[in-house]
């Protein structure tokens, strides 16, 4: 069992500002039910361009549910530019602690509220930079750098509490290792970087991996994918089957099939859809 | 606040009559069994008496049981014995819903060079038999498979599974931590050559658990030392935990009746009465053949621990399938092996019964679990959504 503080419990089982505003100024999603928990922030300004209410809806433990809650509280009577200088280490210290694995619960309040606050002012949320290096919750090297420099992480451990990252399949394990040991100051040898490829090996390299990697993934689910052309560090595919239109072929263009050659071709590759 | 405790899965509350026989071998008969003066040696006698008690529980021979510190270290004797003894044979066979004690141990075991096969289940957590009996190859040193499952009650079909395995000339190892005590169980109707058990899974103490080793299976100590167990187990026996063990047995024999009656009818009652009220949920392996003391019920669109520390402030104790309540943050291995999707393996909580739980505490969870879901689906983004989208 967690060891929650009184402040976590009050939250969790008093939450505060639960509910949704019908027409609010901001909005801000994070999670998915595949990850175990979500969050859907709103608020809405005052005159003065003060928030004047907040409210979540929370799915999840009693540690996301109660950092939801003080996020809210923590949020009401500030300006914009006041609220977006709220931390999840802040959160956490809002509930006097959260237990080290839940970590990432606080920073999904986080995540939320810069949500929001971009939706208030229209801006997108760039996606995280870099490569994916745990597939499993779509966390990506940058990400990780920035944790483990920012909170002083030291351990995987530390790594999966704070961004869910590794807490899957554990396949990335090594991956987060190494980052840990780059930032932390345990550089490994550098490796040589290979030779690079000639443009009929690049895309000779580029169909093989599409062939042999990818399309079987896509083929389970109905789906297929074509080469196009490559320019340069460009690669333009076209999507076929159930692929076409689906919600979710994006995500599949980044993270699995730019990521898979980003891996096995070329570091620099980006993938984009050409549209017939 | 009364405790309702239907966690019985992960431990059980010792008897009175368990406790009363143990308290003896405390301050008074302390001695050591492998002592030459009476007053320790004597206890000999006790140590024997338990051991008749358990192997009569399980249809074994007395000098068939070896006693362990429990389920795990039961667990690893057993396929540590077999692999030292087969030391030629670099193949063996396991589910892929197996309580840590054996996953963690045969993925040990992979990683130092073994070929490990992982047979799957069925939707509803049945094993792939068939796949099973294929995979077995000359060199399988070991078939490990539960005899029912920690997490939602599910039974194997152990008497056939093992008749079969052992017939092709290959060990058969079963960890019954969860089935001893809750349904009979007879070793010498079938192929089983090794069995684990635990104590403080049906109302003895914890620290004590039992290995059975059929007659003629070849066998390699895996804790050396001193000569107690026949050589095949070193360390002082824990006297009071194994006259506890044997006294459990004797009483786990007498309440088998009750366990596979009225406390199937409570168990059945709740799970009703859950599925009935509470919309969106279902019965995790429901339709299989089941513990009669095991419910895991799954509540889409909620977090299992959320669930779990809201019953918590009714004195309800029970156990999740979810993947807070661990460091881990993928739900139970079991649940994902099933195919449960994720909206339900994330809310699955499961619900123990014992000979000791009363209809006035399933009562009083069939009154508490409603509101309680519902109040957590009210703060949850995703139920107002799929409740609308299943008007449709």
């Amino acid at each position: 069992m967690w060891e929650y503080t009184d402040k976590v419990k009050d939250h969790f089982l008093n939450p505060r500002n639960v509910g949704v505003i019908e027409d609010p100024d901001g909005v801000g999603e994070v999670g998915s039910l595949s990850c175990g928990d979500a969050l859907t922030l709103f608020f809405k300004l005052d005159a003065q361009g003060r928030i004047k209410e907040a409210k979540f809806q929370t799915f999840g433990c009693a540690s996301a549910i109660a950092s939801s809650s003080a996020l809210t509280e923590m949020m009401i009577g500030k300006t914009l530019e006041e609220a977006e200088k709220i931390t999840n280490d802040d959160i956490a210290s809002f509930l006097g602690e959260l237990p080290k694995e839940k970590m990432h619960c606080s920073v999904m309040g986080q995540e939320a509220l810069e949500k929001a606050i971009a939706c208030y002012r229209g801006e997108t949320i760039k996606k995280p930079e870099g490569n994916l290096i745990c597939e499993c919750f779509g966390i990506t090297d940058r990400q990780i750098e920035a944790a483990v420099r920012d909170h002083r992480l030291f351990t995987i451990e530390d790594v999966t509490g704070h961004l869910k990252a590794g807490g899957g399949c554990g396949k990335c394990h090594e991956n987060i290792q190494s980052i840990i040991d780059q930032v932390q100051g345990k550089p490994k040898a550098m490796r040589p970087e290979p030779a690079p490829l000639t443009n009929i090996q690049k895309i000779r390299l580029i169909e093989e991996t599409l062939e042999r990697e990818i399309k079987p993934t896509l083929h389970q689910d109905g789906g297929d994918i074509e080469l196009v052309d490559v320019d340069g560090h460009r690669v333009m595919v076209k999507l076929r089957g159930t692929c076409a239109g689906c919600k979710a072929s994006q995500v599949t263009l980044k993270n699995t099939v730019e990521a898979k050659l980003r891996e096995l071709v070329s570091k620099d590759l980006v993938v984009e859809e050409v549209r017939s | 606040m009364k405790i309702i405790y239907v966690d019985n899965n992960a431990t059980t509350k010792v008897a009175p009559e368990v406790l009363d026989a143990m308290l003896p071998y405390f301050s008074e008969r302390y001695g050591n069994a492998s002592s030459m003066h009476s007053f320790g040696g004597g206890l000999i006698v006790d140590i024997r008496r338990a051991r008749t008690q358990v192997a009569d529980l399980i249809g074994a021979r007395p000098e068939e049981i070896l006693f362990t510190s429990g389920g795990t270290e039961s667990d690893a004797t057993a396929i540590h014995a077999a692999l030292q003894s087969y030391p030629h044979k670099r193949h063996i066979v396991t589910s892929r819903v197996e309580h840590p004690a054996i996953k963690n141990l045969f993925e040990r075991y992979e990683k130092n060079g073994y070929r490990v096969t992982f047979i799957p289940v069925d939707g509803q957590g049945r094993l792939d038999q068939n796949a099973l009996f294929e995979s077995l190859r000359e060199d399988t040193a070991i078939v490990s498979i539960m005899w029912a499952n920690n997490e939602t009650g599910v039974i194997n079909s152990i008497d056939e599974i093992s008749r079969e395995v052992r017939s092709r000339g290959i060990l058969f190892h079963t960890d019954a931590v969860q089935t001893v005590g809750k349904i009979p169980i007879d070793v010498s109707h079938n192929g089983v050559d090794l069995l684990s058990m635990s104590g403080h899974k049906f109302h003895g103490p914890k620290g004590i658990g039992a290995l059975y080793i059929r007659k003629g299976t070849k066998f390699k100590p895996m804790v050396v030392g001193g000569h107690q167990e026949g050589g095949r187990r070193a360390g002082t026996e824990n006297v009071p935990g194994i006259v506890g063990m044997g006294k459990a047995c004797e009483l786990a024999g007498r309440h088998l009746g009750d366990v596979g009656t009225r406390v199937r009818q409570l168990r059945d009652k709740l799970e009703h009465a859950l599925l009935h009220s509470v919309p969106r949920s279902m019965a995790n392996g429901g339709q299989a053949e089941r513990l009669p003391n095991t419910t895991s019920i799954a509540f889409e669109y909620v977090e299992g621990e959320a669930i779990l520390l809201m019953m918590n402030e009714y004195g309800i104790c029970a156990s999740s399938g979810s993947a807070c309540t661990s460091g881990s943050l993928e739900p139970s291995h079991v649940l994902r092996a099933m195919g449960v999707p994720f909206t339900a393996a994330h809310g699955s909580i499961r619900y123990s019964l014992s000979h000791y739980s009363t209809e006035e505490e399933i009562d009083f969870i069939i009154a508490k679990m409603p509101p309680l879901i519902e109040r957590l689906r009210e703060m949850s983004p995703f139920w107002k959504q799929a409740a609308e989208a299943a008007l449709h």
